[in-house]
């Protein structure tokens, strides 16, 4: 008898792929960067869809197909979800102290830099009516 | 930034100009305007030495281990005076214009002249 194709395998396969890809997608808004749910809710669901499959394969071998795929496909799903959340949790975190950035109450330190139309702007000229946020990026290369 | 962007009107209501700064080169800076549809300004501190005064450099952090700009937001009052820093613990995690905004009204109601 021919076995069934184990479906679950491969859809929750490509769900955690999504969960890890989608990443620069959700990025864009700030509800779903702040704390990625988005991808990790992904994740969990094709952990779930592996798990089903992987029951099916070792539960019922002589119906269902993956015993040997399904071991691939979850364990490269396991290391995609590490370097996730290696990525999420530890290496986004790492950012400089800044101990010595101008704290509220001290002078802002002054500048003099081109806009995008090549005209230099000071940090005075920001100022002129009622103050200035300045934004400091990681910037786009 | 784009949520700058978009609340920019409140800012403006409020006297205020918002500039975003970073390595980035004035042709980026330009070409991520067009964009983007920014309309405030970009500024480029190419060498980072604006941001290094600001000890606002991260190390090794960009391209081929260049030193960019770490994220961080201030709201600096006319005299110059720092009213509202945010500096992330998380690159991920930037500051919302209505914290801004708020950080902007509390500085103008605790002012004594």
């Amino acid at each position: 008898m021919k076995r069934k194709w184990n479906w679950p395998l491969w859809v929750g396969f490509i769900v955690a792929v999504g969960g890890l890809f989608s990443y620069e997608f959700f990025a864009q808004f700030p509800i779903t960067r702040d704390f990625p749910w988005a991808n990790l809710l992904l994740f969990a669901i094709g952990a779930a869809l592996l798990m089903v499959g992987l029951f099916r394969a070792f539960g019922r071998p002589q119906l269902y197909r993956g015993k040997i795929f399904g071991s691939i496909l979850t364990g490269i799903a396991i290391l995609l979800f590490c370097f996730f959340a290696y990525e999420i949790f530890y290496v986004l975190r790492q950012v400089p102290l800044s101990a010595q950035a101008p704290r509220v109450g001290e002078k802002a330190p002054k500048f003099l830099l081109p806009a995008q139309d090549g005209k230099q702007v000071a940090l005075a000229d920001l100022l002129s009516s009622n103050g200035a946020v300045l934004i400091f990026y990681r910037g786009h290369w | 930034m784009r949520s700058f962007q978009n609340r920019l009107l409140d800012f403006t209501a409020r006297g205020v100009r918002v500039a975003a700064i970073s390595v980035d080169s004035v042709e980026i800076n330009r070409g991520h305007a067009q964009k983007m549809h920014f309309t405030f300004p970009l500024l480029s501190d190419a060498d980072a030495a604006v941001i290094r005064r600001y000890d606002l450099l991260h190390r090794g952090a960009g391209p081929k281990n260049t030193d960019i700009a770490r994220p961080a937001e201030f709201y600096v009052d006319a005299n110059g005076t720092v009213q509202w820093v945010n500096l992330t613990e998380n690159i991920a995690v930037r500051a919302r214009p209505e914290q801004a905004l708020s950080a902007i009204d509390a500085a103008k109601g605790g002012r004594r002249d």
